[in-house]
């Protein structure tokens, strides 16, 4: 699957690697594809998430106690191909990066076969000055965010530097407020809409349900959706709940 | 252009940056656009300087402590920062950026802070100017200093308590982050230290560089001379060590001391001394030097004073300590406690336990009698008696 100009519908889930248990990141993203999923985010924790809301938080606290690291997440997702036809894209703060090797992250993401990342934290101007060869030589789409404060001037320099698709957030805010699709957010996703860009883009942030990822995927490629089936893994074996929690989203 | 100040891409040597989500970059950037205008603009200058002198009671003595520079064999002065109104340096900075946030055209403040002393100062200057104030707080903090949530309250602040990680001022600062990007038009936020991504540390260094430019004048003054041979200040986050060092960072002779806290001994697990344990990282915003796992997971530090238990310093600190500009040591908790009975009995001045480790600090000088040496007193010892009672048992 390639998400491309032409993508339409795109569902993407995030989860916490090392959440709810340490060794269920693999099995949660089988069950992901075998559901429906398009495209999935796998989180990698960090003690101090400032984007995230907190349900996201709690599940990287966990995630910590659990034992996850960078490290141990590779060695996960060592089979990765194995299992999971569908991209999987690296989600997480820069500092875990930094500290295991900007160069040694990007290779591991490549072994594995990992088509991305999503570092937050991690600006343009950084990326570009001392990163981008690093993400280059391996082939490793670093993805940016958009939010509806970002200016034109910026999106168009984030359209250029971005090689997969570019990340829209619905508003700004942390992870997990529900989407209001009000006039101004029309407005925000008409007007990123008319720059016709060169990428796709995803919306994601306060997608939780059929109807907000309608919304979105009516201006949008595709959604993502995360702290509402971060909140399904909170549950009793939530794995047999996967397939539902997915048909309902896609119905 | 100094090479230890920022650069125009909000970096000192290898520190410093704005490693923020998108969410943050447009406040984020208004505030690297224009905060250096208007710290130049006369009605800022002018009303900065009114309130600092008028308010706050600037400039601050310049103290002679005779009986304690007999004792280390040295000329010592202390830059009395406690005398300053609500008790600390911290509202140098927080009169600036309220200015600041009123030019942006800022309705709603907020604020970390760790034991309540940059949040005091922060609803200091909101109640001063009739804006509104979220103070966010780590929860078990706020039950350690509960006098300083009370002064907070009936200033008209909403004190939040932060109860995510381990529920202190790291945390604190996360929650006011998160506040910001979900107000990400209408909010300034007032960081309290020399922390946070570009422009603030250099923000926060310029309203702290007061201290210095101050402490030159008097010192000419007192002992002919602007510069004396050794300059003292504790550490946390750093903010009223970078505004002693600020005008003395080009005097290459002038001996720049960084006192952090070591807690019950710096490799005792139970720390705050950043630049001995720390590694180079990325937090808060800034990319500089950081207590942390080998994994990049944040450590919670541990010291016995609230204001110095940050398991970060501000990137121009990590650009001293690296260039070797600046000396980084540390005091423990021991250490400082008995500095600051010290300093009570000698001069009658009780500190703040924080700034007693910049005194803790003198008795490993060695002076040979003839050196200047400034300390920076940077806040009253008032809001520690509990622990003071407590330690030595009065």
């Amino acid at each position: 699957m390639q998400i491309n100009k032409n993508s339409n519908g795109l569902l993407s889930i995030y989860f916490t690697a090392g959440y709810p248990t340490l060794n269920s990141t693999i099995e949660i993203a089988k069950t992901l594809e075998q559901s429906g999923v398009d495209f999935l985010e796998i989180g990698f924790p960090y003690s101090d998430p400032v984007a995230d809301g907190p349900t996201i938080q709690h599940s990287s606290e966990v995630a910590l106690k659990n034992g996850m690291t960078l490290k141990v997440l590779f060695d996960q997702l060592k089979d990765l191909r194995k299992h999971v036809k569908i991209p999987v894209y690296l989600m997480g703060y820069f500092n875990p990066v930094l500290q295991f090797g900007v160069e040694n992250f990007c290779k591991a993401c490549r072994e594995v076969g990992v088509n991305g990342t999503i570092i937050p934290d991690l600006p343009i101007y950084e990326y570009e000055e001392l990163y981008k060869p690093i993400f280059e030589e391996n082939k490793i789409s670093n993805i940016f965010l958009v939010t509806p404060q970002t200016s034109e001037e910026r999106i168009r320099k984030i359209d250029s530097l971005t090689t997969n698709f570019i990340y829209l957030l619905s508003s700004n805010a942390t992870t997990g407020k529900h989407l209001e699709v009000k006039n101004q957010s029309e407005d925000y996703f008409n007007r990123i809409k008319q720059m016709n860009l060169t990428n796709p883009f995803i919306i994601g942030f306060g997608i939780s349900n059929k109807e907000t990822f309608e919304k979105a995927t009516a201006y949008a490629n595709g959604a993502i959706v995360g702290t509402a089936f971060v909140k399904i893994l909170a549950q009793n074996n939530p794995l047999r709940l996967i397939p539902d929690f997915i048909g309902d989203l896609k119905k | 252009m100094s090479k230890y100040q920022v650069n125009d891409k909000g970096y000192y040597g290898p520190f410093g940056g704005a490693y923020i989500p998108e969410m943050l970059y447009p406040n984020v950037e208004e505030l690297q656009n224009r905060y250096l205008q208007i710290m130049e603009e006369p009605s800022f200058k002018e009303e900065f300087e009114q309130l600092l002198t008028d308010y706050v009671g600037r400039p601050s003595p310049l103290y002679h402590a005779q009986r304690l520079s007999k004792k280390y064999n040295a000329r010592i002065f202390l830059k009395r920062e406690d005398l300053n109104h609500t008790g600390a340096h911290k509202i140098n900075n927080t009169i600036g950026q309220i200015l600041l946030a009123e030019r942006l055209g800022k309705k709603r403040i907020i604020a970390e802070t760790g034991a309540g002393q940059h949040g005091v100062a922060t609803a200091t200057v909101c109640a001063l100017k009739g804006l509104e104030c979220v103070v966010y707080m780590g929860e078990i903090d706020i039950q350690r200093q509960a006098p300083n949530v009370a002064r907070m309250k009936m200033m008209g602040a909403t004190v939040v308590a932060a109860q995510s990680g381990s529920k202190t001022l790291k945390d604190a600062t996360n929650e006011a982050l998160r506040d910001w990007i979900n107000n990400p038009v209408d909010t300034h936020y007032i960081i309290g230290s020399v922390v946070g991504p570009h422009p603030y540390p250099d923000l926060v260094a310029r309203f702290q560089s007061i201290i210095s430019k101050e402490t030159k004048i008097q010192l000419l003054s007192k002992t002919g001379k602007s510069t004396p041979d050794v300059v003292m200040a504790c550490v946390g986050g750093g903010s009223n060590a970078a505004g002693m060092f600020y005008h003395f960072l080009d005097d290459e002779d002038v001996k720049l001391i960084a006192v952090e806290a070591a807690g019950h001994g710096v490799h005792s697990g139970e720390s705050a001394a950043t630049t001995l344990l720390g590694k180079e990282g990325v937090l808060h915003g800034s990319r500089s030097i950081l207590m942390q796992t080998t994994d990049g997971q944040v450590v919670e530090p541990y010291s016995i004073s609230a204001g110095l238990d940050y398991p970060g310093i501000g990137p121009q600190h990590a650009w001293l300590f690296k260039s070797g500009r600046g000396k980084y040591v540390s005091a423990t908790d021991d250490e400082a406690m008995q500095a600051g009975l010290e300093l009570t009995k000698l001069e009658g001045i009780i500190p703040a336990i924080e700034s007693s480790h910049a005194l803790a600090y003198l008795q490993k000088m060695n002076f040979s009698g003839d050196e200047t040496v400034v300390v920076c007193l940077s806040g009253r010892g008032d809001k520690d008696l509990d622990n003071y009672m407590k330690y030595f048992n009065l």
